[in-house]
């Protein structure tokens, strides 16, 4: 039904767009978003209605949670400021946390090494050259009581980022509480613990999916039953999209891999209720700022519906997507570093504007090394200009009602929702994966753009358009290569001071609990860790009850 | 799309990911990459050990092993490759690295045996040009 | 490098660089496996094809379990397809194997087709003959799987297997007779998808007609390869059809007539060879084509007269 508004576009279009376009076409044929979608020249009211808005948008802290899981947002409180470190040994690491927090960051967020994410210790064969290198060293509780030295877990929320152990590591982090006198119900913080998309898009898996899905169903009764106030999983877009996937597809497999938790979870025995309150999300932040924003708000939107109808989720909290944004790491370029402070700045900004609830900001120079401490700085800074100089924290959900954010909001839900059911009818995320669906559509996102930048017709600055003369970079954090030495000897240590026949009698224990899937694995791994067994030992127990997973390559 | 002269014949490559890094997306792009530039490339996914590499690097006697890594591991592993080839008598096979290596680093790997090393930002044809005028 | 003696001692490194040779078809290949041919004729060739997708990598892995803990080396050739606009290929067969990376009773190699049809590559014949030479009690010849051009792989195998699977179409590929000729034993991978079953009494109603009165009596085998189910099964019909083909002749015919098969294409070439030498083909051809496009030249007519010419020169030659 032509409306007054379509008629004045019309007429716009033919005077005075048109006298414009004769004399200076428009420098592209076609503009698309970051994810290669159409973008169009201008968007305009779509006649909305209030049904609409109520059904569609609403209100922050109410479902559909479109504009905010809080109904104060920001002017409540700021997002924490959580910058993902650790390095070396936790001696180091727990410097770097020491300084981030006197920096004025609000929570901790642990990065592991490749070994301890893999469920190795330092000492392993496969260990060569990798210990303390992404992230920091952790073998025993010995490692993570000196990570936390110091550090009030009481007053601090952490987050750890690991997934095939993260039991252990959860139990570790209990335990080193506990000494330092908590309550294990007050604890605060988050496990990524986020198996599924380690087979699609990051390779930290150990175990196949079947006996990894129980380890996370048991962490989630475990942390419902004794550790409420802990996010017991944190189910990542991040990593998809850095693997190459578009805003849609990132969103898509996300959610669909929370589905797949939700089912096991419900499966195990447990009520959406109970649990589904502390499942929280992780996305990534990348370029395209608009596209972020309304990629955000399209997340909440859909999930809120997926717990609400599929699942029957009655407590609020249950349909709230609570996430925390990484800046995207992959956008970052070692030609001209200083540019990158520009592009995380934009980034920050699109995080924010789209609701985040916590956010970790890259440093300049990672695209070629971990961040020195004024770079880290930086990064921080960077989102304490957002929150107190830039005024967008003033309000909530300030771009709603922009007709393009609107626009794309509901596009990308809708391409979610047709990735959300060409999965189910595949038969679920697991399948999928198997069948190499997913892989595939990401490989293909990944094929396209990188052709894109190669071919110049996606701009990468510095990179394939205004270059400059490089300057060699300025001191980067080099690991000191002697870390391994470090924690073969602390390794060692640990084992000669520690009782070796509780240890054995912990992980027997672990072993037979293992092949019984009532048995809740988490007590039994906090016994075994806290009688100093490894790491690398619990696992190999598991190893050898569950398996080993190899990967399916889709090229 | 070829932006050298290609040499007649066929040129096998072998793309690894040796240690536990897991980011393949760089590895998979060359992978195809390559092919499409008429290479034969043999992919053997994540997580391979240096022995491994030697191995299908040997059993495919590929010209090339091309190592990617972006975990910081690779001054321990590029050079086990080269040094697993020589002593299998395999000092012929030509050794590339790419992925997160700082520049620092690239003189000693040369200095190691590793002809050449492609960093962040790296395109195909680069990466042609070495293959080219190495063989 | 003395590859004759690398291979015989099956130094992975000789046998690596012998099929790069064949492959390559350098000058010196043809006299290598003249060299190396009296130590061939003990491996089992095992051709293994059907459609892509069907698992057959993932089962010849789980052969290949079966195989050593046998005690028997094994080698494996795995082809996959060149792409016809640039000429590269992916290999990826073998990531499938990976469980074998350093089991050195265990020999992969990856073979791109270079342009053969026929579901291998044209050097895979030669590069068998290296394998048996250096000893592996065991081939596996792994084809691109495309289903009925496959074949070449009968000619180069004493046994094939034909992987099927559900669901991928094969119930009606089953029906075509190329495919079903070329089997000798028949499996359906991925047992757990939906239509398995039916799969199975299609294949073997199609089956009773092949040979009514002898051949291979081995049912299909029901298999899972990624959950290493059905294996065993296979392992023996595999063992129960090679002993019958050994005891009725079969085995032998079949070796005689892939030595026909080879002949037969080494003549091919090498005719086509020392005609190009006198006649210069490929230099030529462009001028033929032009020729019978514009109905100047007739295309028998034109073949006869190089002929000529080309017995003339070898005649003169033979004078000198």
């Amino acid at each position: 039904m032509p409306n007054k508004i379509d008629d004045a576009r019309n007429r716009w279009e033919e005077t005075s767009l048109n006298k414009v376009l004769n004399r200076f076409p428009e420098w592209r044929e076609e503009f698309v978003t970051g994810s290669d979608k159409p973008v169009d020249r201008l968007y305009l009211p779509e006649g909305s209605t209030e049904e609409e808005y109520l059904e569609k948008i609403g209100f922050p802290g109410e479902y559909p949670f479109t504009r905010g899981v809080q109904p104060t947002m920001y002017r409540g409180r700021l997002w924490t400021m959580r910058q993902y470190a650790g390095f070396g040994s936790a001696a180091e690491s727990n410097r770097r946390y020491k300084f981030l927090l006197e920096q004025g960051q609000t929570g901790l967020s642990v990065a592991f090494d490749l070994p301890t994410q893999i469920g190795y210790d330092s000492d392993a064969p496969l260990a060569a050259g990798e210990v303390g290198k992404v992230g920091v060293a952790i073998d025993t509780l010995a490692d993570m009581e000196v990570l936390f030295d110091g550090i009030p877990l009481g007053k601090v929320s952490t987050s750890m980022t690991i997934n095939a152990p993260a039991a252990i590591l959860l139990c570790m982090y209990i335990a080193v509480a506990e000494k330092q006198g908590l309550e294990r119900r007050s604890l605060r913080g988050t496990i990524q613990n986020d198996i599924l998309k380690e087979y699609v898009a990051r390779g930290t898996y150990i175990f196949p999916p079947e006996p990894s899905m129980r380890l996370v169903t048991d962490t989630f009764a475990f942390c419902t039953a004794e550790v409420p106030e802990w996010n017991s999983i944190s189910i990542s877009g991040y990593h998809i999209r850095e693997a190459g996937s578009d805003a849609s597809q990132e969103v898509a497999f996300t959610l669909a891999n929370g589905i797949e938790y939700v089912k096991a979870a419900v499966k195990a025995g447990m009520t959406v209720d109970e649990f589904a309150g502390r499942l929280s999300f992780f996305f990534n932040a990348h370029n395209d700022l608009l596209e972020e924003v309304a990629k955000f708000r399209a997340a909440r939107r859909i999930w809120a519906r997926i717990m609400k109808e599929r699942f029957g989720a009655r407590d609020p909290k249950s349909m709230s997507l609570r996430f925390h944004t990484q800046t995207g790491g992959s956008t970052l370029t070692a030609q001209q570093p200083d540019n990158n402070i520009v592009r995380v700045a934009v980034q920050a900004l699109a995080a924010v504007l789209g609701g985040t609830q916590s956010l970790h900001t890259n440093s300049r120079e990672e695209a070629l090394a971990l961040p020195a401490e004024d770079s880290v700085r930086l990064a921080l800074r960077t989102q304490q200009i957002l929150a107190h100089e830039s005024g967008v924290t003033a309000t909530i959900d300030p771009l709603a009602g922009s007709y393009y954010i609107e626009a794309l909001t509901d596009r990308i839900e809708l391409e979610v929702w047709q990735y959300i059911d060409r999965i189910e009818a595949l038969g679920g995320m697991i399948p999928s994966i198997q069948e190499g669906f997913v892989q595939r559509q990401i490989q293909e996102a990944a094929y396209r753009t990188q052709k894109d930048i190669e071919s110049g017709k996606r701009v990468v600055v510095g990179v394939n358009k205004f270059q400059a003369e490089e300057r060699p970079p300025r001191d980067l954090l080099k690991v000191d290569p002697a870390i391994r030495e470090v924690q073969l000897a602390r390794l060692a240590e640990v084992k000669s001071r520690r009782n070796g026949e509780r240890v054995s009698a912990t992980l027997e224990a672990l072993r037979k609990g293992a092949r019984d899937t009532d048995t809740n694995l988490i007590p039994l791994i906090l016994a075994a860790v806290q009688e100093y067994a490894t790491l690398g030992e619990i696992c190999q127990i598991l190893r050898e009850e569950f398996g080993e997973h190899h990967e399916t390559i889709v090229l | 799309m070829v932006a050298e002269t290609k040499k007649a014949g066929f040129c096998r490559i072998l793309i690894a990911k040796p240690g536990l890094d897991g980011h393949d997306r760089g590895a998979k792009y060359i992978a195809r990459a390559l092919r499409d530039e008429g290479y034969e490339v043999i992919y053997t996914g994540i997580r391979q050990t240096p022995e491994a590499i030697v191995k299908t690097a040997i059993q495919e006697d590929v010209q090339f092993v091309g190592l990617s890594l972006l975990s910081g591991a690779h001054n321990e592993l590029f050079p086990r490759v080269v040094e697993l080839l020589r002593e299998q008598g395999a000092a012929d096979i030509k050794v590339f690295g790419g992925g997160i290596i700082p520049e620092e680093d690239v003189r000693a790997l040369k200095d190691k045996g590793v002809l050449a090393v492609f960093g962040p930002g790296t395109v195909t044809r680069d990466i042609v040009a070495f293959i080219e005028s190495a063989r | 490098m003395d590859l004759y003696a690398g291979v015989l001692a099956a130094e992975p490194r000789a046998v690596g660089r012998a099929i790069s040779l064949i492959e390559n078809r350098d000058a010196q290949a043809e006299a290598l496996i003249d060299r190396l041919y009296p130590h061939t004729g003990k491996a089992l060739m095992i051709g293994v094809t059907g459609s892509p997708g069907a698992g057959k990598s993932t089962l010849v892995d789980r052969l290949i379990d079966r195989e050593r803990g046998a005690g028997r080396k094994v080698a494996v050739i795995a082809v996959d397809p060149s792409s016809p606009f640039t000429g590269g290929a992916i290999l990826g067969d073998r990531l499938r194997m990976q469980s074998h990376a350093t089991d050195p009773g265990v020999f992969i190699r990856s073979m791109a087709s270079r342009g053969s049809l026929g579901g291998v590559a044209a050097a895979t014949g030669d590069a068998v003959r290296v394998l048996d030479a250096a000893g592996y009690d065991t081939v596996f010849i792994e084809t691109i799987g495309v289903g009925q051009t496959e074949v070449r792989v009968v000619e180069l195998s004493d046994l094939v297997l034909l992987v099927l699977m559900p669901g991928a179409g094969d119930e009606i590929q089953a029906m075509k007779a190329g495919v079903m000729e070329i089997g000798d034993i028949f499996v359906i991978n991925k047992k757990d998808l939906p239509g398995a079953d039916r799969l199975r009494l299609e294949v073997e109603y199609v089956l009773s007609f092949k040979n009514p009165q002898g051949g291979s009596d081995e049912p299909v085998v029901m298999a899972s390869a990624v959950n290493d189910q059905g294996i065993d099964e296979l392992a023996a019909a595999l063992g129960r059809r090679l002993a019958q083909s050994r005891a009725d002749g079969s085995l032998e015919r079949r070796r005689r007539f892939r030595i026909g098969r080879e002949l037969e294409g080494i003549l091919s070439r090498k005719i086509h060879e020392l005609l190009d030498v006198h006649v210069e083909v490929s230099k030529q051809l462009g001028g033929w084509i032009e020729e019978l496009y514009r109905k100047e030249a007739r295309p028998y007519a034109l073949v006869e007269q190089q002929i000529e010419r080309f017995l003339k020169d070898r005649g003169k030659e033979a004078d000198t």
